[in-house]
């Protein structure tokens, strides 16, 4: 809401405040201020000019020099390109020395060998918004009337010396949308009377009753509680007076004619929408206001063919609709420059049906969004009034007598009762019952306090205060909230803190970030084709029923296709070595219709170099065993890497031959491995290695807690054995049989080497590994380690025809 | 034999004075000192002298041998720290080599937002309560005093999945899930943090997919005050303890009253500067107190107790903190952002 300070002024007294305290104080007790605009914009020495003479520019088609009176001695000569200019117009002229928005200063200067002195202005070139600014003069100067008298201030008579404060309203405070609720507002803010204006008696056809040329009929009571008609004869369309065009101007509507200019003014004043029909061109003697039938059809004042359903309440001359009620007039029935009756309609509409036109046809007004949030019942007839009266005086209209009103209105009047003390247990305040009284009259709510109890008879103006809270709210910002102590919730001692699930996830996240991987976080909606793809387990899909485009489409199933996403963004962006770990959930539906079982997983991705080059070290390209490493660490944070295995599997959209399938006991978590390089060329990727895995089973697996041994007091023994075996047998195979034979004295097994390169025999590697002995209660002898070495060794030849290389 | 003990032990000193080298030394020492050197030789010539004059020589001998020893070890010692020092100036290295780089990732900027504010308010006593994104029509509205029709519920268009389930629009429905759970008894005093969806088109200021982070205290006696002190509290850990707060009127259909929570500007010290624009404010969260229709449905009797609830936006807090212009850089996960939010080394010092 744009808020006229020179209109409101009218209201109540500002005098004392600039416009910036009053913005300040009413952001802090009421509605925020979004802004506070100058209108005048630094703009100086603009007068009114009167044009004596205008000849074609000798030198030039579509200038003209004109001889401009400006209230000085001698008048100046303008060349001017405004289509519009002509002789005998009162007009605004930049003088030479002025200033323009936007710090344009006006110089004398000669165009095409003709001196100019000034600058005769349009209304965008003084700082006017062109969305406002009257069609006739939208592409020209701008001609005063009459009545501006030469030399005097362009600005001020253009209102343009107005400061606007801009309120940013919530959906509650529907009241301010009017100048009058915007006075009782500030008028509580400042603490200061207000004096609101009333409308005069206008009945000047006597005798001449309304109800006899138009009747109302009201189908839909529910969505239409109230409908007040009336009917002003012998009217002149013409422009409006300049300071109802300012006031509107101001507050960011455009002037089109007396009529129109005169139910939008009153709409801003009382925040009741009104409507003018043409009553000649009605069609009819009788409206009749019902839910449209489907399909109906109506061409609206923008000359657009709208389709109309049951959800629509019209009004209809009896037989066809002539407005979309509370959103748009029709064409048919537009008051034009040949309008001479005018059938002035002013009603209450329900919001549902006037939000289910105003979305369906695309068409939001200041009457629907007013209708939508609620509108004061109690204004409706006396806006009628107001605009009836102002028909009179701005455009010579007779009014006949009375009004048709239809009324069904069933409200009840809303008292609300508080207890005082009520008021400060739920504030923390200590204000007395009667200072309460005198907060909530400042806001004129007619308050009685006895016994310790407030009771408010609410206005219908204020159809948000319902409920005590809503009472205590009012009291608690006049008081104002500065005023306010702090102070800390008293009651019971609660512990805080982290769940165990949220403490390990915490853990993955600070041990993926220590190992090297930065956190990412992707969309959770994606396209219906990566929606499913790398997913650990099948499941239904969850889609949008109105998505706003293709890839944001369906809730994902892995987090791998956003992560490769990412490393596709940084590799096109020269950010060729990618780390990254996301933590996200995952939907599953498990039937078609059903919510989807959210879960926690954990992606990593890897590509590039894993070790950049530097002076010192060896650079290092991202391989599997890199992958493997920092899940395994994971696993190790958690205190489960012991119950966890890989499992050569085969993925599909991965490598294979390099993709491992990650157990927890016999249960799948994740997997792990290279992209298949089908994939890896589709996205552009050179070898990208990616591991997902399913967190709420890690998490939720039992974390073995870090147990202490006394530190041996006898020396471990450690040998070597390095095996030959055929490439097929796996290093987890021979670790399994070593562990399995090693028994109590085998304290560790550590693979150290892997070898088969041209010294070997084709088809077979060696695998080294180191075997640490110890026997916690003596030391252990040469024969104890041989024995149980030979064992080991022994059984690993048998299992895997495996030989011991250098034997 | 006096005078040749006394020559010989002139002679050996001043070839430990020449000897340049350990080695040079060690021959000396057996050249003088050796079973086959003159010293000895002189005492095996011994016998040859009177019973009075033996122990004086032999005394003198031991004196010589003693000397001559005393000269060598010195000398010893020195050539060998002279050796060290040699040996310890060829070891030098150029200190201003970069060491060696700990590779070293951090976590997205909205996770250290999330996890700063959420250990602020655990020292305060809230646990963190996390709920579903696809949620039920219930819990993101109907129990937070939205019921369909509501026309705030204009305020977040949302993605619906089904006419009854939505991805929700707000942190909320965990408060309401958390509250029906509490089966109407306090205290309850928690923070929901989580992933949020508006139907919002991608620009500089939204994103469809966004954080929030809400609190909750619901218990016998909550008072506004307590809101006011609790977030001023919140202000001036989380931005610095010189920064003040402002509460203003506002407007949400879970809470009345409802506020807006500003901070005073750190750019500009509440003077007024383009980032507060002008205002000497920024704002931060929405609050107020729990709307006991909110209370009563999640099944508190709201005459016996009240509350506050606060929400916010991480996003909107990294943008403020780091001058982040652009809310598409928190889900592009452009590795150039990311690494900004941690101190590296990967440079390795110079």
């Amino acid at each position: 809401m744009l808020v006229s300070l020179e209109w409101l002024q009218q209201y109540v007294d500002l005098s004392g405040l600039t416009p910036e305290e009053l913005a300040e104080k009413v952001t802090r007790t009421g509605i925020e201020v979004e802004g506070v605009r100058h209108l005048d914009d630094g703009v100086k020495e603009v007068v009114v000019g009167y044009v004596q003479a205008c000849e074609p520019h000798p030198n030039a088609d579509h200038l003209n020099k004109c001889t401009v009176d400006i209230g000085g001695t001698e008048p100046v000569q303008i060349i001017c390109g405004a289509p519009n200019v002509a002789q005998g117009q009162r007009v605004a002229v930049a003088k030479v020395g002025a200033k323009l928005p936007g710090g344009v200063k006006i110089k004398r200067a000669k165009l095409r060998g003709e001196v100019s002195e000034g600058m005769i202005c349009s209304l965008q070139e003084l700082g006017v918004d062109g969305k406002v600014v009257p069609k006739d003069v939208e592409e020209g100067i701008y001609v005063f009337p009459e009545s501006a008298q030469i030399g005097e201030d362009a600005l001020a008579i253009l209102g343009l010396r107005d400061t606007v404060i801009e309120l940013g309203l919530t959906p509650n405070r529907s009241d301010c949308l009017s100048m009058m609720g915007v006075a009782y507002e500030v008028g509580a803010i400042v603490n200061r009377s207000i004096d609101l204006p009333t409308p005069t008696q206008t009945d000047v056809a006597t005798g001449e009753f309304a109800g006899k040329h138009i009747t109302v009929t009201v189908d839909a009571t529910e969505d239409n509680p109230l409908y007040v008609a009336k009917l002003v004869r012998n009217v002149t369309i013409g422009p409006s007076p300049l300071w109802l065009q300012n006031r509107l101007r101001a507050a960011g509507i455009r002037p089109h004619n007396n009529i129109v200019d005169i139910t939008n003014y009153v709409l801003l004043e009382y925040g009741q929408p009104l409507h003018a029909f043409d009553y000649d061109r009605f069609g009819s003697k009788q409206i009749l206001v019902r839910r449209a039938n489907d399909g109906e059809e109506i061409v609206t004042l923008d000359d657009e063919k709208r389709t109309l359903t049951s959800e629509h309440l019209v009004i209809t001359n009896g037989t066809e609709p002539v407005a979309v009620a509370g959103v748009m007039g029709g064409a048919n029935s537009e008051v034009t420059a040949e309008t001479t009756t005018v059938l002035l309609e002013s009603a209450l509409f329900a919001g549902g049906p006037i939000r289910a036109a105003s979305k369906a046809l695309g068409l939001r007004s200041e009457a629907s969004s007013r209708f939508e949030k609620g509108v004061d019942p109690n204004r409706v007839e006396e806006a009628a009034e107001r605009a009836a009266q102002l028909m009179v005086e701005l455009a010579g209209g007779e009014v006949l007598e009375g009004s048709v009103i239809e009324d069904h209105r069933t409200d009840e009047p809303r008292v609300i009762t508080v207890p005082a003390d009520k008021v400060n247990r739920v504030l923390g305040t200590e204000i007395s019952p009667s200072d309460m009284v005198a907060l909530l009259e400042r806001l004129q709510l007619p308050t009685e306090a006895s016994e310790g109890t407030l009771t408010v008879k609410a206005p219908t103006r204020r159809g948000d205060l319902v409920i005590e809270e809503d009472v205590i709210e009012e009291i608690g910002r006049l008081y104002g909230y500065d005023n306010f102590s702090y102070t800390l919730p008293r009651g019971e001692a609660t512990p805080g803190g982290l769940t165990p699930y949220q403490k390990k996830r915490r853990l993955v996240k600070r041990a993926m970030e220590e190992a090297g991987l930065t956190e990412a976080i992707t969309y959770s909606l994606t396209s219906e084709k990566l929606a499913t793809a790398f997913a650990l387990q099948q499941a239904e899909t969850t889609k949008l029923s109105l998505p706003m485009s293709e890839e944001r489409k369906v809730l994902r199933q892995s987090l791998l296709p956003g992560l490769l996403e990412v490393a596709q963004y940084n590799i096109a962006r020269s950010q060729h070595n990618v780390a990254l770990y996301e933590i996200g959930r995952v939907f599953l539906q498990e039937k078609a219709g059903q919510l989807p079982t959210e879960t926690e997983r954990l992606a990593v991705l890897i590509t590039g170099k894993w070790t950049s080059h530097d002076w010192q070290a060896e650079v290092k390209e991202t391989d599997f065993y890199v992958a493997k490493g920092l899940v395994t660490h994971v696993f190790a944070q958690l205190g489960i890497s012991r119950e966890v295995r890989f499992e050569q599997g085969k993925v599909e959209g991965f490598h294979p031959g390099r993709t491992a399938q990650i157990l927890l006991g016999s249960e799948v978590i994740g997997t792990i491995g290279q992209l298949h390089p089908s994939e890896e060329a589709a996205r552009d990727l050179k070898a990208t290695y990616v591991a997902e895995v399913d967190l709420e089973t890690l998490l939720n697996a039992d974390l073995s807690s870090l147990g202490y041994e006394p530190i041996p007091r006898y020396p471990a023994v450690t040998r070597d054995v390095a095996l030959v075996v055929d490439e097929s047998v796996s290093a987890g195979t021979l670790r399994t049989i070593i562990e399995k034979t090693g028994g109590k004295l085998l304290e560790a097994v550590y693979l150290f080497d892997l070898y088969d390169g041209e010294h070997m025999e084709k088809g077979k590697k060696s695998i080294a590994f180191s075997l640490t002995y110890l026997n916690r209660d003596r030391t252990l002898t040469d024969e104890e380690v041989t024995k149980a070495h030979e064992a080991i060794v022994n059984a690993v030849k048998e299992q895997t025809d495996a030989t011991v290389r250098g034997a | 034999m006096k005078e040749r003990l006394r020559e010989l032990e002139q002679e050996a000193i001043e070839k430990v004075t020449t000897a340049n080298s350990l080695q040079a030394l060690q021959d000396v020492r057996i050249e003088y000192l050796g079973k086959k050197g003159p010293i000895t030789e002189v005492l095996r010539g011994m016998g040859k002298l009177s019973a009075e004059e033996r122990p004086v020589i032999g005394a003198l001998a031991n004196e010589v041998r003693a000397a001559i020893q005393t000269n060598i070890e010195e000398k010893q010692d020195y050539l060998q720290q002279q050796a060290l020092e040699a040996k310890l100036a060829e070891e030098t290295i150029d200190v201003t080599l970069p060491g060696r780089p700990v590779k070293r990732g951090n976590a997205h900027p909205l996770t250290q937002i999330i996890e700063e504010i959420e250990d602020l308010f655990i020292g305060m006593g809230y646990t963190i309560a996390e709920g579903p994104e696809v949620e039920t029509d219930r819990y993101n509205f109907e129990m937070l005093n939205l019921p369909k029709g509501h026309p705030a519920r204009d305020m977040q268009d949302s993605f619906y999945i089904s006419e009854e389930t939505l991805l929700r629009t707000h942190t909320s429905p965990v408060q309401a899930r958390t509250m029906e759970a509490h089966k109407g008894k306090g205290p309850v005093k928690i923070i929901c943090p989580g992933k949020v969806y508006r139907r919002d088109a991608d620009d500089a200021t939204h994103s469809h997919q966004f954080t929030q982070i809400e609190g909750l205290v619901v218990d016998k006696d909550i008072r506004m005050t307590d809101l006011k002190g609790t977030l001023d509290v919140f202000a001036k850990r989380m931005f610095g303890e010189d920064r003040s707060i402002r509460l203003r009127p506002s407007f949400f259909p879970f809470t009345e009253p409802s506020v807006e929570m500003d901070i005073s500007c750190k750019m500009c010290d509440g003077k007024g500067c383009s980032v507060c624009k002008g205002t000497g404010w920024i704002e931060i969260l929405g609050a107020g107190m729990v709307h006991p229709n909110v209370l009563e449905m999640a099944g508190f009797d709201s005459n016996e107790y009240t509350g506050f609830a606060f929400g916010m936006g991480p996003e909107r807090i990294a943008m403020l903190k780091y001058g982040i212009e652009d809310i598409r850089n928190f889900y592009g996960n452009d590795q150039r952002f990311l690494h900004q939010f941690h101190r590296p080394s990967e440079e390795g010092g110079r």
